[in-house]
């Protein structure tokens, strides 16, 4: 039973995930004037990289390399477990959103792992800059999370929030709620890789940094994390922040309209800021961001 | 039907761009097609920045004798399956510079010696249009 919610979970998060990317990749083609790619586009990608040959570099340790991949899509796959689970089945335990901020870093790990392990010295530079990135947008998230948190009354569960926000409202309509929608919404978008944010990844100065090595079902598995975590990460902003979703009748449109808001943000940030260094994209998380998001939790102590 | 993979690698050829010392028309002509006057992403095409994500290799220039240990290299490096386009009359024929001194020749006799078994495209042209180029993956692609 349990079994089988896992599966359904996984399979709603994958294709959510690749519906996301393909909004992602179709509203960016649509700022840039073009047509953009058709709506199987990530299928395509994926099916393709999974029938391709797996190089493993002679300069790499082997077994890292390998298994970096596999265990960041595990911790996507339990994640997305645990909030599509407890949003469609209403399944809980205590605590589950802290286990939830520890299964949605995994990843970063997972990739800064790997591309330490491929023996490359660009890989290397790319998995540098990922672990400064993932320090620096951290804080101000957690910060905001506990902001969020402690408004709903000091309980770490997520259905805990989402019956707060339906009994007095959506989070975002306060004025530190939305000072935590704009941290949280930034933060998203470093933890996602997105442009003003995709130092580890710069293609043009290092050629795919984190990526640059991998190849095949590798780089398949990696790419159906990110494409699960693009679908996770605005989830998880409806639930701190515009009440949850409801799946029933008319809600489910409400639902859609409440991810869009989200998802949409995301890609027209992208589309109009230039990549940041990784020391600035340090110094404005641990700075203004930081600053906020403690502006916000001193709201939330005043009720504001 | 057709096998997933094979659909995958038809609906998106990801493209790296070799130069092989070329004298950067063709090179100037590939970056036009990448544009979003052309839109080659309506066909799932992409540049990549590494060889190893790599499923079709733009090879321009005529190929001479201090860029072909890099080519082979890079060919090994790139994933199969792949296909390798020759986009120029240089990549063709070696063009002009066939009697040069440092030229190794075009580049589906290179790549005999590095693979026989390697799927080669032309695109002729000095330099080929865009719409040339966009013609020769589409030709290529339903050859697979």
């Amino acid at each position: 039973m349990v079994i089988g919610y896992f599966f359904i979970s996984v399979a709603v998060v994958l294709i959510l995930g690749m519906a996301t990317s393909w909004v992602d990749r179709k509203v960016t083609a649509l700022v840039q004037a073009r047509v953009g790619p058709p709506w199987y586009q990530p299928v395509a990608d994926v099916a393709k990289l999974l029938g391709k040959e797996m190089l493993v570099p002679e300069t790499s340790r082997a077994m890292g390399f390998a298994l970096a991949p596999v265990a960041g899509f595990a911790a996507a796959c339990v994640a997305g477990a645990i909030l599509l689970g407890m949003l469609i089945t209403g399944r809980e335990f205590a605590g589950d959103l802290i286990v939830l901020v520890y299964l949605l870093a995994v990843p970063s790990v997972s990739m800064i792992i790997g591309a330490c392990a491929s023996g490359n010295p660009v890989s290397v530079v790319g998995a540098s800059r990922e672990m400064k990135m993932l320090l620096a947008y951290e804080l101000p998230m957690l910060i905001v999370l506990v902001t969020t948190v402690f408004r709903a009354g000091g309980d770490f569960r997520i259905a805990r929030l989402v019956a707060h926000q339906q009994a007095e409202g959506w989070m975002l309509l306060s004025a530190s709620g939305v000072i935590g929608f704009i941290v949280a919404l930034v933060s998203i978008q470093a933890k996602l890789g997105l442009v003003p944010f995709d130092a580890p990844e710069a293609e043009q100065e290092i050629m795919g940094g984190v990526m640059a090595e991998y190849s095949g079902p590798a780089l398949a598995l990696f790419r159906l994390t990110k494409m699960m975590l693009l679908c996770m990460l605005p989830v998880l902003m409806g639930v701190l922040f515009l009440g949850g979703f409801r799946m029933r009748g008319w809600d489910i449109l409400w639902s859609v309209l409440k991810y869009m808001a989200v998802v949409v943000p995301l890609v027209l940030i992208r589309n109009t800021n230039p990549r940041l260094r990784v020391d600035q994209i340090t110094r404005f998380f641990w700075g203004p961001m930081t600053v906020l998001a403690l502006a916000g939790l001193a709201l939330a102590a005043l009720k504001v | 039907m057709m096998k997933p993979s094979l659909w995958g690698l038809k609906k998106s050829p990801w493209v790296y761009h070799v130069a092989l010392s070329p004298c950067n028309n063709c090179d100037i002509e590939i970056l036009d097609v990448l544009t979003p006057r052309f839109d080659v992403e309506r066909f799932g095409v992409k540049l990549v920045g590494s060889p190893r994500h790599a499923d079709a290799l733009l090879v321009t220039g005529s190929i001479n004798r201090h860029v072909l240990p890099r080519f082979v290299e890079l060919y090994r490096q790139t994933a199969k399956p792949c296909v390798v386009f020759a986009v120029g009359s240089c990549a063709l024929s070696s063009s002009m510079f066939r009697d040069s001194y440092n030229i190794v020749g075009p580049l589906d006799k290179v790549m005999k010696e590095i693979d026989p078994a390697a799927i080669v495209a032309y695109v002729p042209g000095c330099p080929p249009k865009p719409e040339a180029i966009i013609a020769g993956v589409v030709k290529a692609l339903k050859a697979l």
